[in-house]
């Protein structure tokens, strides 16, 4: 990588944090330059949610540093929270407060920011304007909790899982007003579990898992780090009971084999060899394929690769 | 599978948009000092404004219970009794009794009607005169059985010994709604005060909207302060509207100053506030914080003395009674309206509320759960 040539943002030193006997955070250190937008990608249970709940200065630390705009909660707490913006995993607002009213009093909490009209047009909900919260679809209610976040003109936005429980179209939406809240220059820490928001938002990603990092880079890079071509996925018909995974990984061009719910996944390195030996290799125990396709590796494939776990059942 | 770019089409950017707020100048101005806390207490007001069901309970249902007693209890002529008689010459002699109701009727269809409430007293023939057969717990019975008697003794040629004449009372100050009128007022203002914050405060929490809060600059202090002022507000129109139609309806007198009454409830309020403050200080769900509710509120309805008077407890129970909250309130209210009692003369009540405000908002602070 090359040497931060821009100020930190964000930097998280040796973070650990323990409920009980669980352990949430096992040591994490990680930094956002100045207008990055860093994703924290896992499964549930991964830890994303603590990192960035002590990030907001909502959750205490057992140990690690972590240095906000070059401010500590420590010593200033009270100047934080004018400079940072938060969008919590499940916050719902009044259902008999409207729009307005809502933005009305998070703006009033703020020294400086937009007006309250600025902020319903910036994430599109002027025509909800006077509508109670309680009659908004779940994607308005995640853009009313952005404009909360926009509230004071953050430097620093903080947004966690933005887009879960959304319909697609939802989903689409709220990606295309964090895309234009990056271009605004604010930095963006995101986390989230599912790996196209990962990879269309962020400009580097931490995939976490059991509370660590275990990559983290751009997603090209991430990919890139995996050493593999294209992935092989296909299922078939039939009573056949489960191929064996050694044989199948040992296949021209073959790097590993993983199997989940009877579907089959290769990672393939040389997609002309491996496709026509898998062919003859299934012809010869009479085997018909029902599902077959291939695609070039997403996040989804480093966090196989990684954990030999698939990030999410879906 | 996934696209790398970003698709042009069901969200377009539209230009206007991005050079405003989000990429635009900080406007200042709108900061003004105090501003977030009447922004606060507006939400509260228009919180509550939009759930019918607490206009009704805080406003409506007091006057509507003061109504239905006040109905209920009114000063009736005195009652007229029924009772049987199996002989027609008893039914005869007590028929000149106007305050008695009599009805001829065999033993066994009195003594039905005795066991269902339908007579109070049969008139039965006995060896030597008649025997009264009533259940002597009952008051309605007792004074039965002393019209029944006289009427017969009467009857058969008894004479009054002594000239009796009757002086009747029924002035403002010593019925019944005189007394249940400053009950229902401190009970109202324990539902208002405990119900209003705890309910508010448990469901934000609950929505995870207190965490949104605390994550954001808003100042703690300010929130807790906004459901005070709202409170305060709240207050002042319900007690107007509670005491106005006892007063307006039922003449109920106010005999103590009306200043010191308003303070009497604003001290009462405050501190059912902070007792709010503090049932609601940790519960997580709605359903946990009704639950302590009810515990904290059911004991002081029945023995705080709304609608009889605390005193007919047992006497080794009356300093635990009176050191209740409501107990005290409500005899600060008795006290000011129907005997007139100045404040100075209710040192030791006023000491329990405030006793129980500050120990109440003291302790809560201490261990509110602000997420």
């Amino acid at each position: 990588m090359e040497a931060p040539v821009t100020p930190l943002s964000l930097s998280i030193r040796g973070l650990r944090k323990s409920f009980g006997n669980v352990v949430a955070v096992d040591g994490i250190d990680v930094g956002a330059s100045n207008g990055e937008c860093l994703g924290l990608l896992g499964p549930n249970g991964a830890g994303k949610t603590t990192t960035i709940e002590i990030c907001e200065g909502l959750t205490r630390p057992d140990a690690g540093e972590v240095e906000l705009l070059g401010l500590s909660w420590r010593h200033n707490a009270d100047e934080l929270r004018q400079r940072i913006g938060i969008q919590l995993q499940e916050t719902q607002f009044s259902d008999k407060l409207t729009v307005e009213e809502t933005l009305r009093l998070f703006r009033s909490f703020y020294r400086s920011g937009p007006s309250v009209f600025d902020l319903i047009a910036a994430v599109r909900l002027e025509e909800k304007r006077a509508a109670r919260v309680m009659g908004l679809s779940g994607g308005q209610k995640q853009r009313l909790a952005l404009a909360c976040a926009l509230a004071g003109n953050p430097d620093l936005l903080f947004l966690d899982e933005p887009t879960t429980g959304l319909d697609p179209q939802a989903r689409r939406q709220v990606w295309e007003l964090v895309a234009q809240l990056k271009h605004s220059g604010r930095t963006i820490i995101l986390t989230t579990h599912y790996m196209e928001e990962a990879e269309r938002l962020c400009d580097r990603v931490a995939i976490i898992d059991h509370g660590r990092i275990m990559a983290l880079g751009t997603p090209r890079e991430l990919i890139a780090s995996i050493g593999i071509g294209h992935v092989v996925e296909f299922a078939f018909n039939g009573v056949t009971g489960p191929l064996e995974l050694s044989t199948l990984a040992a296949l021209e061009g073959v790097r590993g084999a993983h199997a989940e719910n009877g579907l089959y996944r290769l990672s393939v390195s040389e997609l002309h060899r491996s496709v026509p030996a898998l062919f003859e290799h299934l012809a010869g125990q009479g085997i018909e394929l029902s599902e077959l396709r291939t695609h070039s590796p997403t996040l989804e494939d480093v966090f196989v690769a990684l954990t030999g776990r698939r990030l999410r059942d879906e | 599978m996934s696209s790398l770019r970003s698709p042009e089409d069901a969200f377009g950017m539209n230009e206007s948009m991005k050079a405003t707020a989000v990429n635009g100048v900080p406007q200042s101005g709108e900061g003004i000092a105090g501003r977030s806390l009447v922004q606060l207490t507006m939400v509260r007001f228009r919180e509550f404004w939009r759930e019918p069901e607490a206009v009704f309970w805080v406003f409506v249902f007091p006057v509507l219970l003061t109504g239905g007693l006040g109905i209920a209890f009114r000063n009736q002529p005195a009652e007229v009794l029924k009772v049987g008689a199996v002989e027609a010459t008893v039914s005869a002699a007590l028929s000149r009794e106007k305050r008695l109701s009599v009805q001829i009727m065999d033993r066994s269809t009195g003594e039905t009607g005795l066991s269902t409430g339908r007579i109070a007293l049969l008139v039965l023939p006995g060896e030597e005169g008649v025997v009264y057969r009533y259940d002597d717990t009952n008051p309605e019975a007792r004074t039965a059985r002393l019209l029944v008697d006289r009427a017969l003794q009467r009857a058969a040629g008894a004479a009054d010994l002594v000239q009796t004449s009757d002086d009747i009372v029924r002035e403002p100050g010593s019925r019944y709604i005189d007394f249940v009128v400053p009950g229902l007022l401190g009970m109202n203002l324990m539902g208002s005060g405990i119900w209003g914050l705890g309910f508010a405060v448990v469901d934000a929490r609950r929505k995870k909207l207190l965490k949104r809060l605390v994550a954001s600059p808003m100042r703690r202090w300010e929130y807790l302060l906004s459901f005070l002022l709202s409170r305060l507000v709240l207050l002042s129109f319900e007690v107007a509207a509670l005491v106005g139609f006892a007063v307006w309806i039922f003449h109920v007198p106010l005999r103590g100053s009306v200043g010191e009454l308003a303070l009497l409830c604003l001290v009462a309020s405050l501190m059912f506030s902070a007792l709010g403050l503090l049932i609601a200080s940790r519960a997580q769900t709605i359903e946990a914080a009704s639950g302590l509710m009810n515990f904290v509120m059911l004991p002081m309805w029945i023995l705080s003395g709304v609608f009889f008077s605390a005193e007919r407890f047992p006497e080794s129970v009356l300093p635990f009674i009176r050191a209740l909250p409501l107990t005290a309130v409500i005899d600060t209210l008795r006290a000011n309206m129907l005997q007139g009692t100045p404040l100075a003369g209710m040192f030791w009540p006023l000491a329990i509320i405030t006793a129980w405000g500050l120990l109440s908002f003291f302790v809560a602070l201490r261990i509110f759960r602000w997420r």
